[in-house]
């Protein structure tokens, strides 16, 4: 796979369709890949890596990369492409400036499952079918590879890439039978009290990075409301337990309907808060309310909770949904 | 020396923790580990090191400072501090260590002195614990720091059956005295050092080269290009200043509780944009110079005004929690390489 | 009470005079009732309202006061809105002297001085200036050339009349950016009306002002052949602390806070442009 896509994005630059091509850059070790641009066949040929630790999702580099001049290449997989589809209709991204490679995807790892799996000192991972061959300090493991994926693989929504130039790879299809709500069900079968504490001991490690907001696609605003002083909101802290609930809470609150559930606030936070979570249990609400609704999905329909209609849920809802509390 | 078999590890802890509050590395539910008071019951981490480092134990990422009460042109200055007890941590490492040394330079040495960070230092003990099992992101030794001698008040070492403790100050000979330890001879952990000394010599970072750094060399590496190309994926988020255990800077600011108005300070980011912002300009305007500040400060300025000594302690915390993968091991080994 | 260098002392403003539209000056004196501490001139303070933030200030008059001190103030954000919203009598806490100030006991002993300021760029210089007038004897020639937008908006305006003007020893060029009619002085920008006066290149320069006047003037002063040595400036970035520790006040290994405000050129000039 690596080659055909190095191919391919050496092929769109000296071919002049882009001048740069958007991509994952080699680090230090096997695992760490940085999102990077790329400008020339060699740098392309030397650093460009496309591995099961590709799973940073592009797509809201391109809100920057697209305003530049030229084309930009991007290689997208299916679940950066709700993203990218998202963001296009929120007009957050200029489409012509950008050339879409579709990637197939059969899912990214986490280095943090492999090490919770007590794995240390991983100094190499070659896939071998199934099963992850991994090199460390300390000799050769192996792991299953669907043990070591990234949650929202292990719940994979859709293989398919919504909207692209072209694809490697066969698209795939949407899979709505994926489990990715069995969590929040676990969450919703709680009483009120059990519901709280859990994320009170989920929230209440929250270091106040802002990793979560700042990968977000979704978090797209040019400044969020809790870095403006006049505000009254503005937190660099949590300076309460409220207010530490609040930020996520709120977050969560501004992305429905326009979360597509790529899972990167739950892949970057340093303290493996489940972010997702929240968001999944928006999606979830507004399926039941309103009918499936998948956000990214297409470029026509509309989020149901940015679209009146006399068929609507009642604002009492809540009372008859959120337990005897 | 003084040893105690694993299996009564916990004899020790609550021995600890009866005069003292004790603070050990636990695993939270999802397996990510932090310092926490002792409990019964409680199990000591098996991870390397910590999520957030030890360093909030003396400089947290939030405390009051003050509070006030308003009363039309009145203001009542209103004492927030609290009475600070005596504690242990057990189980820190030697490269978090070595960050007490960094912090106390700035918040214990310096004038004017900082209260609330001498007080904390001058109630702790610190336990050290030797790396058994290093990881790859590890690169103390660039810094000169032997996770098999970890500093501290305490230093600890741990085999298959004992764990083994050397008192290196009064404090840690005072710790030390009142505890359930037998005697064991000076050189009974030595055969754990030296494994360990096996293991750091084959890290993959264990030749990383700082010589292009250090004090004065700021004309230098200031204006180099690979300051953009390093910086143009940053996402700015505060994750890597708020897991480093020498990132020291702060904000403060007011909270108005409606009765009382909390002035506190909080842990804050130069990888944010509001940083430096001021009502009249930006000095940092963009994330180069955001992300350049930081590894600057810890390369270079902290080295100028510290003689010589780098503001980095290689735990490695920063080459796990990256969510795109950049450090400070990328920085050192690309700023300065073209000419 | 807890002692820290971070908890402020209180303090009370005791008068509000109104130096142009958007300028104040604040007198302030401690709770007792006297004057909070000593400075050296082109020291600052942190003056802070609870609740709406504290921000660090020059110290405007010169240290020869020995009832108060006061802060010339621009209105231009939300500590220094609320510090022009308010009436005198009002608490304010406040904390320090920061800052290494000028070298007025030291390398400036003897010199010929020449102020150059550009609109509120005056309230740190002023302090340094009332503090040469009440030495005379320490000082040579004493020249300020101060300009701003208009007549209004000039700082201090009528103590420069009334007294700087009057004395003998100093030599006060005034200047307004466009002519108005009750205007009869130069007319025209500070950087130009600097380089018009060819003052002497032995000089010792003092300049604060917009970073446009700054580059203008210094680049005039080059040109007639000064020494950066011999050039001071005051500056200014966002601060917290005050005391060289909340790390976000520094030009490379600097801090302003702390190693300045106070800068020569040739000082400047090894540090990182980024201020």
């Amino acid at each position: 796979m690596q080659a055909v896509i190095k191919k391919k994005a050496i092929e769109l630059l000296e071919s002049g369709t882009v001048n740069r091509v958007l991509g994952w850059k080699a680090g230090e070790f096997f695992y760490d890949l940085t999102p990077a641009v790329f400008t020339t066949p060699e740098q392309i040929e030397k650093d460009f890596v496309y591995s099961v630790f590709s799973g940073a999702n592009m797509s809201k580099y391109l809100i920057d990369e697209s305003k530049k001049e030229g084309k930009v290449a991007a290689f997208i997989k299916p679940c950066d492409g709700y993203s990218f589809v998202q963001l296009q209709k929120e007009h957050r991204i200029v489409r012509e400036n950008i050339y879409a490679v579709g990637l197939a995807c059969d899912g990214m790892c986490d280095m943090r499952e492999i090490r919770e799996a007590g794995i240390k000192g991983v100094t190499s991972v070659e896939e071998d079918g199934e099963t992850l061959k991994i090199g460390t300090i300390y000799g050769e493991k192996t792991m299953a590879k669907k043990d070591a994926l990234l949650e929202r693989c292990v719940h994979c929504k859709s293989k398919k890439v919504v909207d692209c130039d072209e694809m490697i790879g066969e698209n795939g299809e949407e899979n709505r039978d994926c489990g990715r709500f069995d969590e929040v069900e676990k969450l919703e079968a709680m009483s009120p009290d059990e519901r709280f504490a859990f994320w009170r001991s989920q929230l209440s490690r929250c270091i106040r990075c802002n990793a979560c907001r700042e990968v977000c696609p979704a978090c797209s605003c040019v400044k969020c409301v809790f870095d403006n002083p006049n505000s009254g909101i503005a937190q660099k802290a949590a300076a309460s337990d409220f207010e530490e609930n609040n930020f996520h809470i709120i977050r969560a609150f501004h992305v429905a309907g326009r979360c597509t559930d790529c899972g990167e606030c739950s892949r970057v936070c340093p303290e493996h808060i489940p972010l997702h979570l929240l968001n999944r249990k928006f999606i979830k609400d507004m399926n039941e309310l309103y009918g499936f609704y998948q956000a990214g999905a297409d470029f026509e329909s509309k989020p149901p909770v940015m679209n009146y209609t006399t068929g609507d849920a009642e604002p009492s809802i809540v009372y008859a949904r959120g337990g005897d509390k | 020396m003084k040893k105690i078999s694993k299996a009564k590890i916990d004899e020790l802890f609550k021995a600890i923790s009866a005069k003292e509050t004790l603070y050990i590395p636990v695993d939270d539910s999802e397996g990510q580990a932090a310092f926490i008071p002792y409990a019964e019951g409680l199990k000591m981490s098996e991870d390397l090191n910590t999520v957030r480092s030890a360093k909030d134990l003396f400089f947290p990422q939030v405390e009051s400072l003050v509070n006030f009460k308003m009363d039309g042109k009145h203001i009542e200055i209103i004492d927030a501090a609290t009475e600070k007890k005596p504690f242990v941590i057990f189980g820190v490492r030697a490269c978090d260590a070595r960050s007490f040394d960094i912090l106390d330079r700035v918040f214990y040495y310096a004038e004017p002195k900082d209260s609330f960070y001498i007080e904390r230092r001058d109630k702790s003990t610190v336990v050290t614990l030797a790396c058994n099992a290093p990881e790859e992101t590890c690169f103390c030794g660039a810094f000169g720091i032997d996770p098999a001698e970890p500093a501290g008040d305490v230093s600890a070492w741990q085999d298959g059956e004992s764990f083994f403790f050397k008192a290196n100050t009064e404090k840690g000979e005072a710790l030390l005295a009142g505890l359930p330890l037998e005697d064991a001879a000076d050189d009974a952990a030595d055969k754990v050092k030296e494994d360990i000394r096996k293991i750091t010599a084959m890290l993959p970072l264990k030749d990383l080269d700082l010589s292009k750094f250090g004090p004065g060399k700021t004309q230098e590496l200031f204006n180099d290009p690979a300051w953009a190309t390093l910086s143009e994926s940053c996402l700015g988020c505060g994750t890597c200043t708020f897991v480093c255990p020498t990132c020291q800077c702060f904000d403060i600011r007011d909270f108005d509780g409606g009765k009382e108005i909390r002035r506190y300070r909080c842990w804050d980011s130069c990888m944010y944009s509001d940083f430096t912002q001021m009502s009249a300009g930006q000095p940092r305007p963009t994330q180069k110079e955001r992300f350049r500040q930081r590894f600057m400060h810890k390369l270079v300025y902290y080295p100028d005004m510290h003689e010589g000594l780098f503001s980095c302690v290689g735990c490695g915390r920063c080459l796990r929690k990256c969510p795109i993968h950049m450090n400070i091991v990328k920085v050192i080994k690309t700023i300065g390489e073209e000419k | 009470m807890y002692e820290d260098a971070l908890i402020p002392k209180l303090g009370v403003v005791t008068q509000i005079r109104v130096e142009t539209p958007d300028v104040k000056t604040f007198r302030v004196v401690g709770a007792d009732g006297k004057k909070p501490f000593v400075h050296i001139p082109g020291q600052c303070a942190m003056l802070s309202i609870p609740g709406v933030g504290e921000a660090l200030f020059s110290i405007t008059s010169s240290p020869t006061v020995e009832e108060y001190i006061e802060f010339s103030i621009k209105k231009c954000g939300c500590v220094t809105d609320w510090l022009h919203s308010m009436e005198p009598g009002q608490n304010v806490t406040i904390r320090g002297p920061y800052g290494n100030g000028f070298p007025v006991d030291t390398d400036f002993v003897g010199k010929d001085l020449l102020f150059v300021a550009g609109g509120i760029g005056l309230a740190p210089l002023h302090s340094v200036i009332n503090y040469c007038r009440a030495h005379r004897e320490k000082y040579g020639q004493i020249d300020v050339v101060y300009g701003s937008r208009s007549m209004g908006d000039l700082v201090d305006y009528k103590e420069i009349l009334d007294d700087w003007m009057k004395e003998d020893g100093i030599n006060v060029h005034l200047t307004i950016d466009n002519p108005q009619p009750e205007w009869d002085g130069h007319v025209g920008f500070v950087p130009n009306y600097v380089t018009e006066l060819k003052p002497d290149i032995s000089k010792t320069v003092v300049m604060c002002g917009p970073p446009v006047m700054i580059k203008f003037t210094l680049a005039g002063l080059m040109d007639l052949g000064f020494d950066r040595k011999n050039i001071y400036t005051t500056l200014e970035l966002r601060m917290k602390c005050a005391i060289g520790r909340c790390g976000r006040c520094n030009i490379g290994s600097k801090f302003v806070c702390k190693d300045g405000p106070v800068f020569r050129f040739d000082e400047l000039d090894e540090l990182p442009n980024e201020y």
